[in-house]
């Protein structure tokens, strides 16, 4: 048979399934392309297959007991996670949270921050096709602040720690150079990076002008946290609505220009260093005190009413809306994910790019499938 | 160029680094004295039984339901001639290792101190073949703390911590 000559250079789409189990997609999620040679002409993102139904289990759970199921929404910063959770529970039954107990709970969540972005600067290595050398550098600086974690609350990623009210027990007695010893690793690990990716020609190659995405699109995508900074959004809840001490400490908001990939690793590479910042005016100021209020009652009942709370966690904005109608638990538990807005945008960010570039777009957004799902 | 010359470098001073890791079956780590495993039963070695009374409080408090808690009356009770004071005593104690999400609320709501969670390697080595081997019962529960080998740890809540 001879091909006629107008279909000679007809070309098809061709449609391929990435996930649910893949490894670049930073667990159980499911996109399919359409790619036209090398080229993603379309992205149908599929979410739900780590669906546990967090938000409802909430409603059956007691105040106390609903904060652990936080930690599993949000597993790589499941001190952010709670916190919101703890501050809603705390908005609604008016309590008041002692001075020492925010220092710690704000010591704790920017060093869950910081483990959470090696995580990243690992993770997305892997992405760009380094594969091992930044994970295994990454691994190393974490492992230092998840040893502390555990040495703090016992457990290694869901900690459980932040109560209602207050924490659960005081920090260790050597607490404060624990802490410093942990930064002094950091600081080197952050420096590291620096120089094994940032400056690195292939790598600025291979990230710059890739994924951008404006800050106008950002915001009508609803996105938070670096992933919009690096748009040039100024957007941090942390300067916006401060929570706990951020207004009393001294630090930057970091943005971006582009809006490219590169932006997004960069922005949160700098945002390490203002975590460590922040930490360190922290120690200085962290005093001896009570953790727990002294009229802390054995069963917390919530006030009627619905409130809205939200922080920043290493990914975005994560906000708890609570609906209590009184008694020891919430009527309505509500989470927002700041990976599930801010995977909205994956679509257009990697439409017209290469399949490989698809990849690093996902990567670079930080993407923590339970959040997603929840 | 410079810029890989110097990611390059980094590599290379990890080599001059000390390994962070360690040979693990055969090395097992200090774990810290907070380290959260199971919970398990603490054993009253003056009376010689456990502290648990079987009262239900855990088994009610916990959010993912993994205990079963049955109470008899205590046969070493004063009443009858014993030398204890608790008038009822745990008879059986089940608790689902698979179903426990180590929240540490069944420590928190127990009033004899009786429940605590495993800081020991034997609270995370315990790879089974059958899911079923994962539910511990009462003797297996209190094994640990009748041999003396946990060291237990007193959270500090509601007092100043000097520093």
């Amino acid at each position: 048979m001879v091909a006629s000559p107008q279909h000679e250079f007809e070309t098809q789409d061709l449609l391929i399934n990435v996930g649910p189990q893949h490894p670049s997609t930073h667990g159980v999620f499911r996109m399919v392309l359409t790619i036209d040679g090398e080229v993603v002409k379309d992205v149908v993102p599929y979410i739900g297959y780590l669906h546990r139904g967090a938000e409802k289990l909430c409603e059956t759970m007691d105040f106390r007991q609903g904060s652990g199921f936080m930690d599993r929404t949000e597993y790589l910063a499941a001190h952010n996670a709670e916190l919101s959770y703890v501050m809603a529970v705390e908005a609604l039954a008016g309590l008041e949270v002692p001075e020492r107990a925010q220092w710690i709970r704000m010591i704790l969540c920017e060093l869950n921050r910081l483990s959470s972005h090696f995580m990243f600067l690992g993770a997305f290595g892997i992405d760009v096709g380094v594969f091992g050398t930044p994970f295994i550098y990454a691994w190393r600086e974490r492992e230092a602040i998840i040893d502390l974690f555990e040495e703090i609350s016992g457990d290694r990623m869901m900690y459980a720690y932040f109560r209602p009210g207050g924490l659960a027990w005081d920090v260790p007695l050597n607490f404060k150079e624990r802490v410093r010893e942990v930064l002094k690793s950091t600081r080197q690990g952050i420096k590291d990076f620096d120089e094994l990716l940032t400056q690195n020609e292939i790598f600025r190659a291979r990230t710059e002008g890739v994924g951008t995405i404006s800050a106008e699109d950002a915001i009508d995508w609803g996105m938070s946290g670096p992933s919009i900074r690096a748009s040039g959004v100024p957007l941090d809840v942390r300067r916006e609505e401060p929570y706990l001490k951020y207004a009393d400490v001294d630090w930057d908001v970091i943005t971006g220009e582009n809006g490219d990939v590169f932006d997004r690793y960069y922005c949160r590479l700098l945002e390490m260093r203002e975590s460590v910042k922040i930490i360190e005016q922290c120690l200085e100021r962290l005093e001896s005190g009570i953790i727990v209020p002294d009229k802390m009652p054995r069963m917390l009942r919530a006030a009627p009413g619905e409130v809205y709370i939200r922080t920043e966690a290493p990914r975005g904005e994560y906000g708890i809306y609570m609906v209590s109608k009184g008694g020891n638990r919430p009527y309505r538990l509500k989470v927002r994910s700041a990976c599930l807005s801010n995977l909205q945008a994956l679509r257009q960010m990697s439409v017209d790019q290469y399949v490989a570039d698809a990849i690093l777009v996902l990567g670079s957004i930080d993407i923590v499938l339970s959040e997603v799902d929840r | 160029m410079r810029g890989i010359a110097k990611s390059l470098m980094v590599t290379l001073s990890t080599f001059a680094r000390k390994p962070v890791t360690r040979d693990y079956p055969n090395y097992h780590r200090e774990l810290p004295e907070r380290d959260r495993a199971f919970p398990l039963l603490l054993w009253d070695k003056e009376v010689d039984e456990p502290f648990c009374t079987g009262c239900h409080a855990c088994e009610r408090a916990c959010p993912v339901e993994c205990m079963t808690v049955l109470m008899k009356d205590n046969p070493n009770h004063k009443s009858t001639g014993g030398n204890s004071s608790r008038r009822k005593i745990i008879d059986k104690f089940w608790i689902d290792y698979a179903r426990c999400m180590r929240c540490n609320v069944c420590v928190e709501v127990c009033n004899f101190d009786a429940i605590a969670m495993n800081n020991t390697w034997q609270g995370h080595e315990l790879s089974v073949h059958d899911r079923k081997d994962l539910v511990m019962d009462l003797q297996q529960l209190l094994s640990l703390s009748h041999g003396g080998g946990i060291k237990e740890w007193v959270p500090v809540v509601g007092q100043a911590n000097e520093q």
